[in-house]
Protein backbone atom coordinates (compact mmCIF):
# COMPACT_ATOMS: atom_id res chain seq x y z
CA UNK A 1 0.00 0.00 0.00
CA UNK A 2 2.89 2.43 0.75
CA UNK A 3 5.05 2.12 -2.17
CA UNK A 4 1.80 2.77 -4.32
CA UNK A 5 1.37 5.77 -2.52
CA UNK A 6 5.02 6.15 -2.70
CA UNK A 7 4.91 5.56 -6.40
CA UNK A 8 2.01 8.02 -7.28
CA UNK A 9 3.55 10.67 -5.39
CA UNK A 10 7.06 10.47 -6.93
CA UNK A 11 5.56 10.49 -10.30
CA UNK A 12 3.29 13.62 -9.34
CA UNK A 13 6.70 15.31 -8.37
CA UNK A 14 8.76 14.07 -11.57
CA UNK A 15 4.94 16.25 -13.35
CA UNK A 16 5.62 19.09 -11.50
CA UNK A 17 9.27 19.07 -12.08
CA UNK A 18 8.61 19.01 -16.12
CA UNK A 19 5.84 21.90 -15.88
CA UNK A 20 8.47 23.99 -14.11
CA UNK A 21 11.19 23.29 -17.01
CA UNK A 22 8.37 23.53 -19.41
CA UNK A 23 7.55 27.51 -18.40
CA UNK A 24 11.23 28.45 -18.43
CA UNK A 25 11.26 26.88 -22.50
CA UNK A 26 8.30 28.44 -22.97
CA UNK A 27 9.49 31.91 -21.70
CA UNK A 28 13.02 31.56 -23.72
CA UNK A 29 10.87 30.47 -26.75
CA UNK A 30 8.91 33.20 -26.12
CA UNK A 31 11.70 35.69 -26.69
CA UNK A 32 13.91 34.24 -29.22
CA UNK A 33 11.26 34.00 -31.11
CA UNK A 34 10.92 37.94 -30.73
CA UNK A 35 14.17 38.53 -30.73
CA UNK A 36 15.63 36.42 -33.55
CA UNK A 37 12.59 37.52 -35.87
CA UNK A 38 13.28 41.01 -35.38
CA UNK A 39 9.69 41.60 -34.12
CA UNK A 40 11.85 43.44 -31.50
CA UNK A 41 14.48 45.70 -32.12
CA UNK A 42 17.56 44.41 -29.92
CA UNK A 43 18.43 47.47 -28.92
CA UNK A 44 15.19 46.62 -26.39
CA UNK A 45 15.57 43.09 -26.39
CA UNK A 46 18.61 41.78 -27.00
CA UNK A 47 18.70 37.98 -28.56
CA UNK A 48 19.63 35.55 -26.39
CA UNK A 49 23.20 34.42 -27.24
CA UNK A 50 24.23 38.41 -27.30
CA UNK A 51 23.22 38.23 -24.09
CA UNK A 52 25.01 34.88 -23.51
CA UNK A 53 28.36 36.83 -25.15
CA UNK A 54 28.15 39.36 -23.35
CA UNK A 55 28.18 38.12 -20.01
CA UNK A 56 30.96 35.93 -21.54
CA UNK A 57 33.02 38.99 -21.79
CA UNK A 58 31.60 40.69 -18.62
CA UNK A 59 33.03 37.93 -16.91
CA UNK A 60 36.59 37.26 -18.82
CA UNK A 61 36.94 41.11 -18.56
CA UNK A 62 39.99 41.39 -16.32
CA UNK A 63 38.84 46.03 -15.22
CA UNK A 64 37.16 47.41 -13.01
CA UNK A 65 33.62 46.32 -15.14
CA UNK A 66 34.13 42.12 -14.15
CA UNK A 67 30.84 40.80 -13.77
CA UNK A 68 31.91 38.38 -10.48
CA UNK A 69 33.64 41.33 -9.12
CA UNK A 70 30.31 42.98 -8.96
CA UNK A 71 28.07 40.09 -8.49
CA UNK A 72 30.46 39.50 -4.85
CA UNK A 73 29.95 42.99 -4.16
CA UNK A 74 26.32 42.72 -4.14
CA UNK A 75 26.14 39.54 -2.37
CA UNK A 76 28.25 40.89 0.47
CA UNK A 77 26.40 43.85 0.59
CA UNK A 78 22.98 41.83 0.79
CA UNK A 79 24.54 39.12 3.18
CA UNK A 80 25.56 41.39 5.74
CA UNK A 81 22.57 43.87 6.10
CA UNK A 82 20.32 40.38 6.08
CA UNK A 83 22.78 39.11 8.33
CA UNK A 84 22.87 42.00 10.91
CA UNK A 85 18.93 42.41 10.68
CA UNK A 86 18.48 38.76 11.26
CA UNK A 87 20.40 38.94 14.13
CA UNK A 88 18.65 41.41 15.70
CA UNK A 89 15.19 40.62 14.49
CA UNK A 90 14.84 37.24 15.02
CA UNK A 91 15.20 37.31 18.64
CA UNK A 92 13.41 40.31 19.23
CA UNK A 93 10.53 38.65 17.29
CA UNK A 94 10.67 35.70 19.34
CA UNK A 95 10.08 37.62 22.65
CA UNK A 96 7.21 39.74 21.01
CA UNK A 97 6.06 36.04 19.94
CA UNK A 98 6.06 34.78 23.90
CA UNK A 99 5.70 37.98 26.08
CA UNK A 100 2.70 40.02 25.56
CA UNK A 101 4.17 43.26 27.23
CA UNK A 102 7.09 43.06 25.07
CA UNK A 103 5.44 42.66 21.80
CA UNK A 104 2.05 45.66 23.32
CA UNK A 105 5.42 47.75 23.08
CA UNK A 106 7.01 46.93 19.98
CA UNK A 107 4.11 45.83 16.97
CA UNK A 108 2.62 49.15 16.82
CA UNK A 109 5.88 51.36 15.64
CA UNK A 110 6.86 48.11 13.63
CA UNK A 111 3.48 48.01 11.94
CA UNK A 112 3.80 51.63 11.49
CA UNK A 113 7.15 51.49 9.96
CA UNK A 114 6.73 48.51 7.87
CA UNK A 115 4.22 50.03 5.39
CA UNK A 116 6.75 52.78 4.66
CA UNK A 117 8.71 52.13 1.76
CA UNK A 118 12.81 51.46 2.40
CA UNK A 119 13.72 53.02 -0.23
CA UNK A 120 11.98 56.86 0.37
CA UNK A 121 14.43 56.26 3.57
CA UNK A 122 17.40 56.34 1.52
CA UNK A 123 18.12 60.21 0.74
CA UNK A 124 17.51 60.29 4.65
CA UNK A 125 20.52 57.45 5.09
CA UNK A 126 22.79 59.20 2.26
CA UNK A 127 21.91 62.81 4.58
CA UNK A 128 22.49 61.26 7.66
CA UNK A 129 25.83 58.17 7.06
CA UNK A 130 27.08 59.38 3.45
CA UNK A 131 27.15 57.35 0.43
CA UNK A 132 29.16 54.64 1.37
CA UNK A 133 28.75 50.89 2.23
CA UNK A 134 26.89 51.76 5.55
CA UNK A 135 24.43 53.65 3.69
CA UNK A 136 23.82 50.24 1.37
CA UNK A 137 23.80 47.94 4.23
CA UNK A 138 21.76 50.30 6.23
CA UNK A 139 18.93 50.21 3.33
CA UNK A 140 18.90 46.62 3.20
CA UNK A 141 18.73 46.34 7.14
CA UNK A 142 15.76 49.02 6.91
CA UNK A 143 13.98 47.36 4.03
CA UNK A 144 14.38 43.38 5.67
CA UNK A 145 14.36 44.21 10.01
CA UNK A 146 10.61 44.65 10.28
CA UNK A 147 9.18 42.50 8.17
CA UNK A 148 11.01 39.70 9.69
CA UNK A 149 10.82 40.18 13.51
CA UNK A 150 7.26 40.62 12.63
CA UNK A 151 7.01 37.46 10.70
CA UNK A 152 9.49 35.88 13.80
CA UNK A 153 6.29 36.95 15.70
CA UNK A 154 3.73 35.61 13.97
CA UNK A 155 5.52 32.49 13.88
CA UNK A 156 6.32 32.22 17.67
CA UNK A 157 2.99 33.14 18.52
CA UNK A 158 0.95 30.61 16.58
CA UNK A 159 2.93 27.62 18.23
CA UNK A 160 -0.16 25.17 19.12
CA UNK A 161 -1.56 26.26 22.68
CA UNK A 162 -2.24 22.13 23.24
CA UNK A 163 1.69 21.75 22.88
CA UNK A 164 2.70 23.98 25.73
CA UNK A 165 -0.14 22.97 28.17
CA UNK A 166 0.77 19.06 27.63
CA UNK A 167 4.35 20.12 28.28
CA UNK A 168 2.84 22.09 31.61
CA UNK A 169 1.28 18.35 32.56
CA UNK A 170 4.71 16.74 32.40
CA UNK A 171 6.53 19.18 34.56
CA UNK A 172 7.65 22.29 32.62
CA UNK A 173 8.09 25.11 34.29
CA UNK A 174 8.20 28.79 32.08
CA UNK A 175 11.98 28.51 30.81
CA UNK A 176 11.44 25.12 29.82
CA UNK A 177 8.55 25.78 27.97
CA UNK A 178 10.32 28.37 25.86
CA UNK A 179 13.21 26.68 25.11
CA UNK A 180 12.29 22.91 24.83
CA UNK A 181 8.52 23.48 23.28
CA UNK A 182 8.66 27.39 21.78
CA UNK A 183 11.73 27.72 20.45
CA UNK A 184 12.43 24.53 19.03
CA UNK A 185 8.47 24.35 17.23
CA UNK A 186 8.95 27.73 15.92
CA UNK A 187 12.45 26.81 14.19
CA UNK A 188 11.02 25.44 10.90
CA UNK A 189 9.12 28.64 10.46
CA UNK A 190 11.67 31.29 11.60
CA UNK A 191 14.00 29.44 8.69
CA UNK A 192 11.40 29.82 6.35
CA UNK A 193 10.58 33.27 7.63
CA UNK A 194 14.52 33.95 6.81
CA UNK A 195 14.37 32.29 2.89
CA UNK A 196 11.46 34.83 2.22
CA UNK A 197 13.06 37.90 3.49
CA UNK A 198 16.33 37.72 2.20
CA UNK A 199 14.73 37.15 -1.17
CA UNK A 200 13.05 40.87 0.04
CA UNK A 201 16.81 41.90 1.02
CA UNK A 202 17.72 41.18 -2.65
CA UNK A 203 15.07 43.51 -4.14
CA UNK A 204 16.23 46.37 -1.79
CA UNK A 205 19.95 45.72 -2.21
CA UNK A 206 19.05 46.91 -5.91
CA UNK A 207 17.18 50.03 -4.98
CA UNK A 208 20.16 50.85 -2.74
CA UNK A 209 22.87 50.16 -5.47
CA UNK A 210 20.37 53.01 -8.18
CA UNK A 211 21.85 55.22 -5.87
CA UNK A 212 24.95 56.46 -5.22
CA UNK A 213 26.74 53.69 -5.93
CA UNK A 214 29.91 52.66 -8.04
CA UNK A 215 29.54 49.39 -8.05
CA UNK A 216 27.42 46.06 -7.70
CA UNK A 217 24.60 44.49 -9.70
CA UNK A 218 22.21 47.56 -9.33
CA UNK A 219 25.20 50.07 -10.88
CA UNK A 220 26.06 47.53 -13.47
CA UNK A 221 22.18 47.76 -14.43
CA UNK A 222 21.58 51.08 -14.18
CA UNK A 223 25.01 52.54 -16.02
CA UNK A 224 24.10 50.17 -18.67
CA UNK A 225 20.64 51.75 -18.74
CA UNK A 226 21.90 55.24 -19.47
CA UNK A 227 23.91 53.47 -22.41
CA UNK A 228 21.06 51.50 -23.98
CA UNK A 229 22.98 48.36 -23.02
CA UNK A 230 20.29 46.35 -22.98
CA UNK A 231 22.48 42.82 -22.95
CA UNK A 232 23.86 44.08 -20.17
CA UNK A 233 20.67 44.60 -18.31
CA UNK A 234 20.13 41.31 -19.03
CA UNK A 235 23.08 40.09 -17.68
CA UNK A 236 22.13 41.93 -14.61
CA UNK A 237 18.93 40.67 -14.17
CA UNK A 238 19.74 37.32 -14.80
CA UNK A 239 22.44 36.82 -12.68
CA UNK A 240 20.45 38.60 -9.68
CA UNK A 241 17.86 36.18 -10.58
CA UNK A 242 20.21 33.12 -10.64
CA UNK A 243 21.66 34.23 -6.93
CA UNK A 244 18.15 34.62 -5.77
CA UNK A 245 17.83 30.66 -6.90
CA UNK A 246 20.74 29.72 -5.23
CA UNK A 247 20.12 31.26 -1.79
CA UNK A 248 16.80 29.63 -1.91
CA UNK A 249 17.93 26.09 -2.99
CA UNK A 250 20.41 26.68 0.41
CA UNK A 251 17.73 27.50 2.01
CA UNK A 252 15.70 24.56 1.39
CA UNK A 253 18.46 22.11 1.84
CA UNK A 254 19.12 23.55 5.09
CA UNK A 255 15.43 23.29 5.79
CA UNK A 256 15.40 19.63 4.84
CA UNK A 257 18.55 19.06 7.50
CA UNK A 258 17.73 20.58 10.11
CA UNK A 259 14.06 19.16 10.30
CA UNK A 260 14.16 15.47 9.38
CA UNK A 261 11.19 15.22 11.73
CA UNK A 262 8.92 17.32 9.17
CA UNK A 263 8.59 15.04 6.47
CA UNK A 264 7.67 11.03 6.54
CA UNK A 265 9.79 9.08 6.16
CA UNK A 266 10.21 7.88 2.09
CA UNK A 267 7.74 10.77 1.05
CA UNK B 1 -3.14 10.82 52.96
CA UNK B 2 -6.10 12.07 53.16
CA UNK B 3 -8.60 10.08 56.02
CA UNK B 4 -11.62 9.77 54.06
CA UNK B 5 -9.41 7.69 51.53
CA UNK B 6 -9.96 9.62 48.25
CA UNK B 7 -7.18 10.33 45.90
CA UNK B 8 -8.73 13.25 44.62
CA UNK B 9 -11.53 15.36 45.47
CA UNK B 10 -13.20 18.13 43.54
CA UNK B 11 -15.14 20.42 46.16
CA UNK B 12 -18.16 22.40 44.77
CA UNK B 13 -16.06 23.16 41.57
CA UNK B 14 -17.52 25.86 39.24
CA UNK B 15 -15.87 27.43 35.96
CA UNK B 16 -17.18 30.68 34.45
CA UNK B 17 -15.55 31.89 31.32
CA UNK B 18 -15.54 35.99 30.62
CA UNK B 19 -15.45 36.55 26.85
CA UNK B 20 -15.90 39.45 24.74
CA UNK B 21 -19.54 39.15 24.01
CA UNK B 22 -20.64 37.17 26.89
CA UNK B 23 -20.47 35.53 30.30
CA UNK B 24 -19.99 31.26 29.18
CA UNK B 25 -20.83 29.06 32.69
CA UNK B 26 -19.07 25.99 31.33
CA UNK B 27 -19.35 24.24 34.56
CA UNK B 28 -21.98 24.56 37.22
CA UNK B 29 -21.17 23.66 40.97
CA UNK B 30 -19.43 20.51 40.70
CA UNK B 31 -18.28 17.60 43.69
CA UNK B 32 -17.42 14.05 43.51
CA UNK B 33 -14.28 12.49 44.76
CA UNK B 34 -12.28 9.45 42.75
CA UNK B 35 -10.21 6.55 44.99
CA UNK B 36 -7.35 5.64 44.43
CA UNK B 37 -6.75 3.72 41.30
CA UNK B 38 -10.44 3.88 40.42
CA UNK B 39 -10.90 4.50 36.92
CA UNK B 40 -14.07 7.26 36.32
CA UNK B 41 -15.61 7.97 33.06
CA UNK B 42 -17.21 11.20 32.52
CA UNK B 43 -19.86 11.13 29.95
CA UNK B 44 -21.42 13.95 27.99
CA UNK B 45 -22.32 15.39 25.13
CA UNK B 46 -19.91 17.99 23.69
CA UNK B 47 -20.13 21.64 25.26
CA UNK B 48 -21.49 20.03 28.37
CA UNK B 49 -17.61 20.94 30.05
CA UNK B 50 -16.21 17.92 30.69
CA UNK B 51 -12.46 18.89 29.31
CA UNK B 52 -13.16 22.08 31.59
CA UNK B 53 -13.20 19.75 34.59
CA UNK B 54 -10.10 17.61 33.58
CA UNK B 55 -8.67 21.02 33.21
CA UNK B 56 -9.28 22.33 36.12
CA UNK B 57 -8.24 19.11 37.56
CA UNK B 58 -4.91 19.38 35.85
CA UNK B 59 -4.11 23.01 37.11
CA UNK B 60 -4.63 24.18 33.36
CA UNK B 61 -7.56 26.20 34.37
CA UNK B 62 -8.09 28.57 37.23
CA UNK B 63 -11.82 27.23 38.91
CA UNK B 64 -14.02 30.54 39.53
CA UNK B 65 -14.93 28.92 42.58
CA UNK B 66 -14.13 25.95 44.57
CA UNK B 67 -11.28 23.33 44.63
CA UNK B 68 -9.51 20.52 43.86
CA UNK B 69 -7.61 18.37 46.32
CA UNK B 70 -5.25 15.46 44.91
CA UNK B 71 -3.89 13.33 47.98
CA UNK B 72 -5.01 15.91 50.32
CA UNK B 73 -3.20 19.20 49.00
CA UNK B 74 -4.82 22.11 46.52
CA UNK B 75 -4.50 22.14 43.10
CA UNK B 76 -2.93 25.60 42.29
CA UNK B 77 -0.94 24.96 38.95
CA UNK B 78 -0.22 22.52 36.68
CA UNK B 79 2.56 19.90 37.44
CA UNK B 80 4.01 16.82 36.61
CA UNK B 81 1.57 14.53 39.07
CA UNK B 82 -1.12 15.01 36.88
CA UNK B 83 -0.37 13.26 33.41
CA UNK B 84 -2.95 14.34 30.69
CA UNK B 85 -3.89 13.04 27.03
CA UNK B 86 -5.29 15.13 24.54
CA UNK B 87 -8.03 14.08 21.73
CA UNK B 88 -5.73 16.04 19.69
CA UNK B 89 -2.00 14.60 18.83
CA UNK B 90 0.35 16.66 21.30
CA UNK B 91 3.51 14.45 20.76
CA UNK B 92 6.07 16.95 20.49
CA UNK B 93 7.05 16.05 16.53
CA UNK B 94 10.83 17.60 16.51
CA UNK B 95 11.51 14.40 19.19
CA UNK B 96 11.49 10.67 18.58
CA UNK B 97 9.40 8.11 20.43
CA UNK B 98 11.68 7.64 22.82
CA UNK B 99 12.80 11.41 23.48
CA UNK B 100 8.64 12.17 23.60
CA UNK B 101 8.35 9.36 26.27
CA UNK B 102 11.73 10.77 28.16
CA UNK B 103 10.37 14.46 27.86
CA UNK B 104 9.25 14.62 32.03
CA UNK B 105 12.24 12.20 32.81
CA UNK B 106 14.80 14.63 31.39
CA UNK B 107 13.35 17.73 33.18
CA UNK B 108 13.36 16.05 36.23
CA UNK B 109 16.66 15.33 35.45
CA UNK B 110 16.99 11.77 35.46
CA UNK B 111 19.90 10.15 34.10
CA UNK B 112 20.17 9.32 30.41
CA UNK B 113 20.56 4.80 31.22
CA UNK B 114 18.03 4.97 33.42
CA UNK B 115 15.81 7.11 31.37
CA UNK B 116 16.63 4.94 28.53
CA UNK B 117 15.17 2.08 31.00
CA UNK B 118 12.19 3.71 31.62
CA UNK B 119 11.26 4.45 28.02
CA UNK B 120 11.56 0.80 27.10
CA UNK B 121 9.05 -0.21 29.56
CA UNK B 122 6.86 1.80 28.58
CA UNK B 123 7.20 1.18 24.82
CA UNK B 124 7.07 -2.08 25.88
CA UNK B 125 3.61 -1.56 27.71
CA UNK B 126 2.33 0.39 24.84
CA UNK B 127 3.37 -2.50 22.23
CA UNK B 128 5.73 -0.15 20.37
CA UNK B 129 9.15 -1.81 20.97
CA UNK B 130 11.32 -0.80 18.11
CA UNK B 131 9.62 2.31 16.84
CA UNK B 132 12.20 4.38 19.76
CA UNK B 133 13.82 6.04 16.71
CA UNK B 134 10.97 6.98 14.90
CA UNK B 135 9.87 10.22 14.64
CA UNK B 136 5.67 11.06 15.11
CA UNK B 137 5.34 12.09 11.74
CA UNK B 138 5.45 8.41 10.86
CA UNK B 139 3.45 6.73 13.28
CA UNK B 140 -0.26 6.46 12.74
CA UNK B 141 -3.34 8.34 14.88
CA UNK B 142 -3.65 4.98 17.37
CA UNK B 143 0.19 4.74 17.72
CA UNK B 144 0.52 8.50 18.40
CA UNK B 145 -1.79 8.00 21.39
CA UNK B 146 -0.32 5.13 22.68
CA UNK B 147 3.29 7.07 22.77
CA UNK B 148 1.09 10.01 24.59
CA UNK B 149 0.13 7.52 26.95
CA UNK B 150 3.50 5.84 27.62
CA UNK B 151 4.70 9.92 27.74
CA UNK B 152 2.41 10.47 30.59
CA UNK B 153 3.03 7.45 32.65
CA UNK B 154 6.69 7.34 32.58
CA UNK B 155 6.26 10.56 34.74
CA UNK B 156 4.16 8.11 37.08
CA UNK B 157 1.71 10.67 37.89
CA UNK B 158 -0.89 10.07 40.74
CA UNK B 159 -3.47 10.67 38.44
CA UNK B 160 -3.62 10.17 34.56
CA UNK B 161 -6.37 12.31 33.27
CA UNK B 162 -7.26 11.50 29.28
CA UNK B 163 -9.97 14.09 27.50
CA UNK B 164 -11.47 12.24 24.75
CA UNK B 165 -8.24 10.43 23.83
CA UNK B 166 -9.60 7.89 21.21
CA UNK B 167 -12.06 10.25 19.16
CA UNK B 168 -9.95 11.06 16.68
CA UNK B 169 -9.70 7.59 15.74
CA UNK B 170 -11.43 4.77 13.60
CA UNK B 171 -13.86 2.30 15.38
CA UNK B 172 -11.36 -0.41 15.38
CA UNK B 173 -8.94 1.48 15.91
CA UNK B 174 -10.51 3.06 19.31
CA UNK B 175 -12.04 -0.80 20.07
CA UNK B 176 -8.14 -1.85 20.09
CA UNK B 177 -6.94 1.05 22.53
CA UNK B 178 -9.97 0.81 24.72
CA UNK B 179 -8.62 -3.10 25.54
CA UNK B 180 -5.10 -1.73 25.65
CA UNK B 181 -5.77 0.85 28.23
CA UNK B 182 -7.75 -1.67 30.73
CA UNK B 183 -4.77 -3.71 30.08
CA UNK B 184 -2.32 -0.89 31.05
CA UNK B 185 -4.47 -0.23 34.05
CA UNK B 186 -4.65 -3.24 35.44
CA UNK B 187 -0.57 -3.56 35.26
CA UNK B 188 -0.06 -0.06 36.80
CA UNK B 189 -3.42 0.39 38.89
CA UNK B 190 -3.09 4.06 38.20
CA UNK B 191 -6.17 6.30 39.06
CA UNK B 192 -7.32 7.13 35.80
CA UNK B 193 -10.53 10.20 35.14
CA UNK B 194 -11.67 9.38 31.45
CA UNK B 195 -13.74 11.96 29.34
CA UNK B 196 -15.62 10.93 26.32
CA UNK B 197 -19.23 11.19 24.54
CA UNK B 198 -19.36 7.71 23.76
CA UNK B 199 -21.65 5.94 25.50
CA UNK B 200 -19.89 2.22 25.18
CA UNK B 201 -16.57 3.03 25.98
CA UNK B 202 -17.81 5.13 29.22
CA UNK B 203 -19.61 1.90 30.38
CA UNK B 204 -16.25 -0.56 28.95
CA UNK B 205 -13.64 1.15 30.82
CA UNK B 206 -15.09 2.50 33.90
CA UNK B 207 -15.41 1.63 37.76
CA UNK B 208 -17.90 4.24 37.63
CA UNK B 209 -19.34 6.85 35.22
CA UNK B 210 -20.30 10.63 35.67
CA UNK B 211 -23.16 11.49 33.23
CA UNK B 212 -22.90 15.51 32.41
CA UNK B 213 -25.44 17.27 31.13
CA UNK B 214 -25.08 20.39 28.91
CA UNK B 215 -26.14 24.35 29.31
CA UNK B 216 -24.99 24.85 32.48
CA UNK B 217 -23.22 21.47 32.63
CA UNK B 218 -23.28 19.63 35.61
CA UNK B 219 -23.43 16.12 36.93
CA UNK B 220 -26.31 14.69 36.63
CA UNK B 221 -26.12 11.01 37.85
CA UNK B 222 -23.34 8.65 39.03
CA UNK B 223 -23.23 5.12 37.51
CA UNK B 224 -21.59 2.23 39.17
CA UNK B 225 -20.15 -0.13 36.94
CA UNK B 226 -20.11 -3.72 38.48
CA UNK B 227 -19.11 -5.62 35.27
CA UNK B 228 -15.58 -8.06 36.14
CA UNK B 229 -12.34 -7.30 35.21
CA UNK B 230 -10.41 -8.01 33.72
CA UNK B 231 -12.88 -6.92 30.28
CA UNK B 232 -12.53 -7.69 27.18
CA UNK B 233 -14.43 -6.53 24.28
CA UNK B 234 -17.30 -9.32 24.41
CA UNK B 235 -18.36 -7.53 27.57
CA UNK B 236 -20.27 -4.91 25.45
CA UNK B 237 -22.99 -8.17 24.51
CA UNK B 238 -23.46 -8.70 28.12
CA UNK B 239 -26.89 -8.68 29.59
CA UNK B 240 -25.81 -6.33 32.48
CA UNK B 241 -23.56 -3.77 30.06
CA UNK B 242 -26.57 -3.65 28.13
CA UNK B 243 -28.57 -2.65 31.42
CA UNK B 244 -26.07 0.18 32.19
CA UNK B 245 -26.58 1.16 28.08
CA UNK B 246 -30.05 1.49 28.44
CA UNK B 247 -30.51 3.39 31.31
CA UNK B 248 -27.96 5.99 30.60
CA UNK B 249 -29.28 6.14 26.82
CA UNK B 250 -32.70 6.90 28.35
CA UNK B 251 -31.31 9.87 30.73
CA UNK B 252 -30.03 11.44 27.79
CA UNK B 253 -33.45 10.74 26.17
CA UNK B 254 -35.57 12.45 29.36
CA UNK B 255 -32.30 15.73 29.39
CA UNK B 256 -32.81 16.25 25.07
CA UNK B 257 -36.77 16.22 25.85
CA UNK B 258 -36.57 18.79 28.81
CA UNK B 259 -33.82 20.90 26.38
CA UNK B 260 -36.32 20.79 23.66
CA UNK B 261 -38.85 21.58 26.00
CA UNK B 262 -37.29 24.45 27.28
CA UNK B 263 -36.39 26.19 24.26
N1 LIG C 1 -11.34 29.29 27.16
C1 LIG C 1 -12.69 29.38 27.00
N2 LIG C 1 -13.26 30.59 26.80
C2 LIG C 1 -14.59 30.70 26.65
N3 LIG C 1 -15.45 29.66 26.66
C3 LIG C 1 -14.94 28.43 26.85
C4 LIG C 1 -13.53 28.22 27.02
N4 LIG C 1 -13.32 26.89 27.19
C5 LIG C 1 -14.53 26.31 27.10
N5 LIG C 1 -15.51 27.22 26.91
C6 LIG C 1 -16.95 26.95 26.79
O1 LIG C 1 -17.34 26.18 27.88
C7 LIG C 1 -18.25 25.16 27.52
C8 LIG C 1 -17.72 23.80 27.92
O2 LIG C 1 -16.54 23.53 27.18
P1 LIG C 1 -15.74 22.17 27.30
O3 LIG C 1 -15.39 21.94 28.71
O4 LIG C 1 -14.63 22.22 26.32
O5 LIG C 1 -16.83 21.10 26.84
P2 LIG C 1 -16.63 19.58 26.36
O6 LIG C 1 -15.22 19.18 26.62
O7 LIG C 1 -17.64 18.82 27.16
O8 LIG C 1 -16.98 19.55 24.91
C9 LIG C 1 -18.47 25.31 26.04
O9 LIG C 1 -19.65 26.03 25.83
C10 LIG C 1 -17.27 26.09 25.59
O10 LIG C 1 -17.58 26.88 24.48
MG1 LIG D 1 -13.77 18.54 25.26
Amino acid sequence: MDGGLLNSKNMYKSWTDCLGAAHFALVFALWSALAYAGVVSNTFLPTPDQVLQTAYRMVVDPAGDNLLHHALISTLRVTVGFFISAVLAVPLGIFMGTLPKVRAFFEPMMGFIRYMPASAFIPLFILWIGLGEPEKVMVIFWGTFFQQALMVMDVTKNVAGELVEVSYTLGAKKLAVFSKIILPASLPGIIDTLRITFGWAWTYLIVAELVGASSGLGYVIIQAGRFLKTDVIFVGILVIGLLGMLTDLIFKLLYRVMFPWLTREGA
Amino acid sequence: MPDNGHKLVIKSVSKTFQTKKARVTALQETTFDVREGEFVTILGPSGCGKSTILRVVAGLVEPSSGQVLLDGREIKSPGADRGMVFQSYTLFPWLTVQKNIEFGLELKNVDKRARAEIAQHYLKLIGLSGFENVYPVNLSGGMKQRVAIARALANEPEILLMDEPFGALDAQTRTIMQELLLSIWEETKKTIMFVTHDVEEAIFLGDTIYIMTARPGRIKEKIRVGLPRPRDYAVKDAPEFLEIKRRILELIREESIKAANAV
